[in-house]
Formats: C-alpha cells, structure tokens, sequence
C-alpha cells in the first residue's frame, strides 16, 4: 500500500545524508530516511544506532552538522522543538511529556487555548477537547485531572494535543513500553485512525511483534549508519535481528573450547520475576561457570541481573545461593554474599568522574567496611597497584582523576573495584559496550581467567559473537521472558541464536 | 478559581481534589471562628473579620505574589524587605523633597516590579535556585534601606493621611479602610489572571512540569520571569499598603513578612511544590493566620509568642496533610 501512496504523492519528510557528530562519537553517518504520508514507518537498530540521534534532528534538538531534511518538499532546519512543532512535526515521548496537575482538556489546548475576548473560554475548550477524543475513540469527562487517568490515556492525550497542533508527521518514540496488551491495542486503534487521515507516523518500539504488527516499512539503523529500508512484509524477523545486531567478525577464537560439567550450583533463580521489568525465570550459575544472556535491548536482560543484584526487588520467586535461600533485599545484602554487578551505564551508576583511579576502586571496598573504618592507605596502594598491572589500565598512575581515562580505562576502573572485593558471582552487563578492540579482547580475556579461577560471572551482551565466545550456556531473554536455555556446544551459532531471539522458543 | 463560581459548585466539585485543600483551610478557619465566638465575649462580631483585612491588607497583597510564584514551584524571600523599602522609598521622598503620592506610589510600584523582574532574570537565565537569588534579593533590598536612613520616616503628606485614615462605612457600624478594597481587587485580578489567561495557566503548567511545559512550547522563562515581577509589584503595592497603616517608613518594617506570607500559601493549600493552588485559598490562609493573633489576644493570659508556636504547629499539620494528599493522588492503576 505504502507503494501506491509513494508514487501519488511522494514523500512528505525527506532526509539526506545526514551527519551528526558529538565529541569523539559519530553519532549519524550520511543517513537517509524518508517518511511517506498515510504509513507506520518503524525506526530500528539497537542502542547506539542513531535512533534516538535521528529523532532528536528531526525535531530540532539537535543541529545537524551534514545532509539535508526536506518536509513536503522545502528544505527545512529547525532550531527547536517549538520550531518543528510548528512546522507539523509533532512528537510523543515514551515519557508522557504533559502536566498531570491540570485537566485533561488543558493539556490538550495548553498554549493555544480557545479564547473570547481575550479570556480563555473553557466551555469551547472542554468541548473541543472531547470532540478530539472521541475521534479517536476515547471518551472521558476532559475536566477531570490527568493525573486520574491511566499512563494509556495520557498517552492518548499526549497524541491528541500532537495532531490537534495540525500534525503532518507523528513520532511516537517507544510509546508502548509501558502499556499492558489491552493499552496497546488501544493505542494501534487510534494510529490507524490516524494513518487513514494521511499522516506519516514513525514509530519507535522494541516489541517486535509490535512492529509487525502495526508498521508498513522500517529502517534499519547500525552504528550510527543506514543499513536499509524495508517493507514490513518482506523482510522475515530473523533478517531483521540479523540486521539489526550485525555480523562482526569473529577475529578472536572461541575462548572456551567445550562445554564443561559443574556440579557445584552457586546461584540458582527459581521462579524470580518482578511485574513489569521481567516474567519469571529459572536460571542455575555455577560455580566457574560462565552464563551469558542474550536479546535485544529492552528484552530484560538487565532486569534479570538487577534482581540477581538485590538492585530491585522480586515480586515473586527465590534466589538460592549456596544451596540457601537468600533475601536479596539490597545491593548491600548481595555485596555481603559476594554477588558484584557491574552495570551497564558506567557513567551514571558506577564511576565518580572527579575522584582518582585509586579513590573509584577502593570505593566498594570501603563501603563493605564502613566509613568508621577506612581502609589503611599502604593496603590501598597496593591493591590499586596489583589491579592497575592486572587489568592493564592505563595511564597507570591511581591519583588521576577518572574522567581522563578512554572508556575502556574506565570500564577496567570499575572492574577493578569489584574484583577487589573478590567476588564469588560477577554480573557483567554490557561491560565492553563503547570501548575499542584491544580494551574488549582484554575484559573479555579477563572473564575466561575468572571462570578459571571458579568465579561464577553472569555476562550480558548486545553482541552474540561475544556472548558465544565466552558463556559455558547461554540464556535467551525476548518480550520480558527468559524462552531458553542453550548451552554452548559445537552446534550453537549466532544464527541460532538469532532465530531463537526472533522466533522464541527452543531450537 | 474565583469566588464567583463557589456557590456553583457541586457535590462533585466538592470532592475535586483541586477544591480539597481550600475546603480543609475554610473548615478550619470556621472551626475557630465559632470557637473564638463560643469560648469569649464580643468575639462574635463582623469586625472581626474585617479587621482581619484591615490590618492585614499589606500581608494579603503580598501573599497573592507570593502564590503565583509558589505556583511554579519557586519562592521569593525578598519579599519582605522590598516591602520594607517600598515603605521607605514612599516616606523618605514625600517628607524630603516632598513629591505627591501619585507620583511617589506609582514610581515605588515600578521600582518593586523591576526589582522582582530582574530576579526572575537570573533565575531563568542563569539557572539558579530561586532560594537563594531572592535571598540575595532579600538582603539587598534591607540594606538598601539602610542607605536612605536608619531611623524611621514619619509621613505627613495631607492627601497620603487622608486616604489613609479614611473609613469606608458599611451597615450596622461596620467599617473598612481602603486598602481593603485595594487587596481585595488585587485579589480578584489575581484570580482572573490565575483561571482565564495564557499566563496564569502556563503559571500552573510550568509549577506541574516545568520539562513538559517546555516540550509543550510554553514560554517557561517568561513564565518565571512573569511571576517574580508580580511578586515584586505586589511587595511595592503591600509596602505602599503597610505606609498607609503605620504612616512611616522604616528599614525595620515587616522583618520576616516573607515567612508569614509563605505560611498564609501554605495553610491555603498551595502545594510548595508548586502546580496546585487557588487564590481563595491564600485569602483564608491569611485570615487563619489572623484568627490565632485575635484569639491569643482574648485568651489574655498568653504571650503573644504563642501566635508563633500555633502558626508553626499549624504549618506543621498543613505540610503533612500536602504529602498525604500527594501521596493519595491517584497514579496509573497496576
């Protein structure tokens, strides 16, 4: 259908050769992307893509620094949000960007209220404001404040307010992650409402089957560069998982020639799930055993290590660790048991910029003891020593602050601080995201010497190649639910891999 | 909403959460009125209330600013001392080189206005904490008092008296002065602003979510910059209100109005986080605040700090009362 429509009107957003460039990172590469009138057009690509990058030129937050955006055929750059807005491009975060103090028929008309001699008329307003709502299928007293309404419904309001503002593009950036099934059709209702009316939608969602389900065409974004358009229907979700993670060649062997036996269980997840973040699962680490989860972003893969973590609590099901139950209540009540997790936004969660490399490393160190007890500097300087020539970190010098080390340097730093702690169970997530080569082959060299020496490590990673290389077994997370359990002999591949994550299901 | 549309309401608007607060301050305020009326001799009188207006006029224009700024979820302390100055200012020019009043209010008006709009510039512009620029704003402005003179300003101008002494007889030998009327009409513009202007409600967006309001294309620094010029403009009409009482000037004046005024929006229901609040409701909360000085005052026996220890036991109850009331509101259902 899309294809019809192409040839009528042509698109009506065209982008190209789009760069974008932020200190040290290429964040877009000559993109293009185009948006046809009347479709669902689906942006994918994992984290890191230029997903979010691509949206944000799009809607004047960002300038970009090379290419060209057309909408209905004039060349356009925007300055702001306000800009883009006005220019028919009207945008709805996954975060409902509305005041929930105020009623539902303001949040609609805020800034463009209907007025009558100069004073807001809130009879026209509260009217207009339930015609709007009832195109789109939804009826609801609009003078009731949004606050009372379900996150499905201010969804819906946030659309609403977006095409009363004379939308011609909708971007709807990961609306539905946190909307049960119900909500979701719901909200594909009124986007093929809206569709019908012949405004081009993109779509950002990594369900999926939510994809499938409501996109006409996609395009496919990797490391900041195109990799293609396509029409939903022709392209089978194992292409598109095999698009989207990419083949990275395997220039390293495989570290762990064969499968091995345990048979000293150390951590085992019976049942464990939080609503919301992750269905229950069953998982069984070992003593030197190295576990890898694999799935896309948003899968629930770093849910499952949080609740290995004690980082968030389980609303149902048990950790036993060393044949024990263990209340894992807090990261403090894991860090006692010996559990480390090093996690996945390095800057956010872990490292403390304007603090030295000895200062980051010690850090949990310290924490295990107590500030009443600090660490003796002599014991301090030789552990950070031993770390700093173990993990090769460098510059290698501990009274620099943090900030000035490369990503990896930083990863490592982080590592270090764990490592010290001696841990009997290490959880990794994404621990070699954004650093170079040599960095990635040294951590991962790291994990294979850990396992040796009976550490359990459970490792999650966007790229399969590497999640192979290491994991003894490898668990596959898909829609919030752990669907199997492989373990890693000869007859494993990505492209199993690949079709289990795109398929679910065993092999 | 303005007190117009109340004897409309319904039972549902009644149980609107937006109404709860105001209600709750209403109640109390008739509790202690029919208390006072009960437990003392003459308590029970019209004058009463309106002495409430009368002597606390200044406090009310003040606090009608100080809502639109707790609305956005910021706060002004400079308020008393620009109040203070504006005494000042008005005293020291009509008794020195003896300038008429209508020259003198309206210039102290705009000095307030400007003194406000400037703060409101540097809190959006340069990003920093309302706190402590109107701290700043609060001891610059007490200090500049100081520059003008240190002594207290007598102010004799025959007109400025005049109006000031001026009793407005209503029935049954009841009366009111001017500034009354003043605060009131205040009061009412306040509210027409807050419920039938853009920027009254971009004032409650930007108190919801100052981050939506932006991505909502509301102009959230002339918002902010909006509501402290209002503050100052109405701290310079509470200091014009306030010579007319005390008919002086002085750099001692209204030591510590900005807390009272912070009270009267709290026990108003005003959420300090801003995003919620009526107009009506400071106007109770300030009538509140009234009602402990008069009772304290016919109790006799009581120090006159105790009017301290109930206003703070009472901020106490009304602040918890905020956070139960947040913490109820209704959030997305599981």
């Amino acid at each position: 259908m899309s294809g019809k429509t192409e040839s009528l009107t042509g698109p009506i957003l065209l982008m190209r050769g789009i760069g974008k460039q932020f200190p040290g990172v290429v964040a877009l590469d000559g993109v293009d992307f185009r948006l046809l009138p009347g479709e669902v057009h689906a942006l994918m690509g994992e984290n890191g893509a230029g997903k979010s990058t691509l949206i944000k030129v799009l809607t004047g937050v960002y300038e970009i620094d090379a290419g060209t955006i057309e909408l209905s055929g004039q060349q356009v750059a925007f300055s702001s949000p306000l800009a883009a807005q006005q220019a028919g491009i009207s945008t709805v975060y996954q975060e409902v960007n509305l005041c929930t103090n105020l009623s539902v028929a303001e949040n609609i008309f805020i800034g463009r209220e209907p007025r009558r001699r100069g004073r807001i008329d809130w009879k026209r307003m509260r009217a207009r404001a339930s015609e709007l709502l009832a195109g789109l299928g939804i009826d609801l007293d609009v003078s009731t404040p949004l606050s009372s309404h379900s996150l499905a419904v201010q969804q819906m309001v946030a659309i609403a307010r977006a095409v009363d503002i004379e939308a011609r593009v909708l971007i709807l950036d990961e609306p539905t992650s946190s909307l049960d099934a119900g909500e979701v059709e719901q909200l594909f209702d009124v986007m093929r409402a809206l569709k019908a009316q012949g405004i081009a939608i993109l779509f950002v969602s990594h369900f999926l089957d939510q994809i499938y389900e409501i996109a006409d065409r996609m395009t496919i974004l990797r490391n900041g560069r195109l990799v293609g358009e396509y029409l939903t229907r022709e392209l089978p979700q194992v292409e598109l998982v095999a698009k989207m993670i990419g083949q990275v060649l395997a220039d390293l062997e495989k570290l762990h020639g064969e499968a091995r036996a345990f048979d000293e269980p150390l951590v085992q997840a019976q049942a464990l799930g939080r609503a919301g973040a992750v269905e229950p699962f069953t998982l069984t680490i070992h003593e030197g055993e190295v576990v890898g989860l694999a799935g896309l972003l948003g899968s629930g893969r770093t849910e499952a290590a949080r609740l290995l973590f004690g980082a968030d609590h389980a609303t149902g099901g048990q950790v036993v660790y060393g044949g024990e139950p263990a209340a894992l209540r807090s990261p403090r009540a894991a860090m006692q048991r010996k559990i480390a997790f090093l996690s996945e936004d390095r800057k956010r969660d872990g490292l403390v910029p304007e603090l030295t490399v000895r200062e980051n490393i010690i850090l949990a160190l310290q924490a295990t003891r107590g500030w009443t007890r600090p660490v003796p500097r002599e014991q301090q300087d030789k552990l950070v020593a031993k770390y700093i020539a173990a993990l090769k970190i460098s510059p290698a010098h501990p009274e620099i602050p943090v900030r000035n080390l490369s990503g990896g340097n930083q990863q490592k730093v982080l590592l270090a601080r764990w490592l010290i702690l001696e841990p009997r169970l290490l959880i990794l997530d994404e621990p070699t995201r954004g650093i170079d080569v040599g960095a990635k082959a040294e951590i991962q060299r790291l994990v294979v010497e850990l396992s040796d020496g009976g550490v359990a490590v459970l490792f999650i990673s966007a790229e399969l190649e590497e999640v192979l290389r290491l994991s003894h077994k490898v668990g596959v997370l898909r829609d919030r639910r752990l669907v199997a359990v492989l373990p890693n002999d000869d007859e494993l591949t990505t492209e199993a891999l690949m079709e289990t994550i795109a398929r679910g299901g065993a092999r | 909403m303005s007190i117009a549309t109340l004897p409309k309401a319904t039972a549902a608007t009644l149980t609107n959460p937006r109404y709860v607060p105001v209600l709750v301050t209403f109640g109390l305020f008739l509790a202690m009125f029919v208390a006072g009326g009960l437990r003392y001799e003459g308590f029970f009188s019209g004058q009463i209330i309106l002495n409430a207006f009368i002597d606390n006029a200044f406090l009310l224009v003040v606090a009608v600013g100080m809502t639109f700024v707790i609305l956005t979820g910021g706060i002004d302390l400079s308020v008393g001392s620009v109040v203070a100055l504006s005494t000042m200012i008005a005293a020291s020019l009509m008794a020195g080189p003896g300038w008429p009043p209508y020259v003198v209010v309206p210039l102290v008006l705009l000095i307030g206005a400007t003194l406000g709009a400037v703060m409101g510039f540097i809190i959006h512009v340069f990003e920093i904490q309302p706190f402590i620029v109107t701290l700043a704003g609060m001891f610059l402005a007490r200090g500049l008092c100081y520059t003008i003179g240190t002594d207290s300003i007598k102010i004799d101008d025959p007109t400025f008296t005049a109006f000031a002494q001026t009793q407005i007889d209503l029935f049954a030998g009841l009366w009111i002065s001017p500034s009354v009327l003043i605060a009131l009409a205040v009061v009412a513009v306040g509210a027409y602003v807050l419920h039938y202007t853009r920027l009254g409600r971009s004032v409650y967006a930007v108190g919801g979510s100052e981050q939506s309001a932006l991505l909502m294309g509301l102009s959230v620094g002339r918002t902010k910059i909006a509501v402290y010029t209002i503050s100052g403009f109405c701290s310079a009409l509470g200091g014009v209100l306030l010579s007319f009482y005390m008919l002086s000037g002085y750099g001692l004046h209204a030591v510590g109005m900005e807390l009272d005024a912070i009270a009267a929006v709290v026990i108003g229901g005003t959420l300090l986080t801003g995003g919620s609040g009526l107009l009506i409701g400071t106007v109770l909360g300030v009538l509140v605040l009234h009602l402990i000085q008069t009772i304290i005052s016919f109790e006799g026996t009581l120090s006159s700090w105790w009017t301290k220890i109930f206003i703070g036991l009472l901020l106490f109850v009304f602040i918890l009362l905020q956070r139960v009331f947040s913490m109820r509101r209704p959030r997305r259902s599981p």
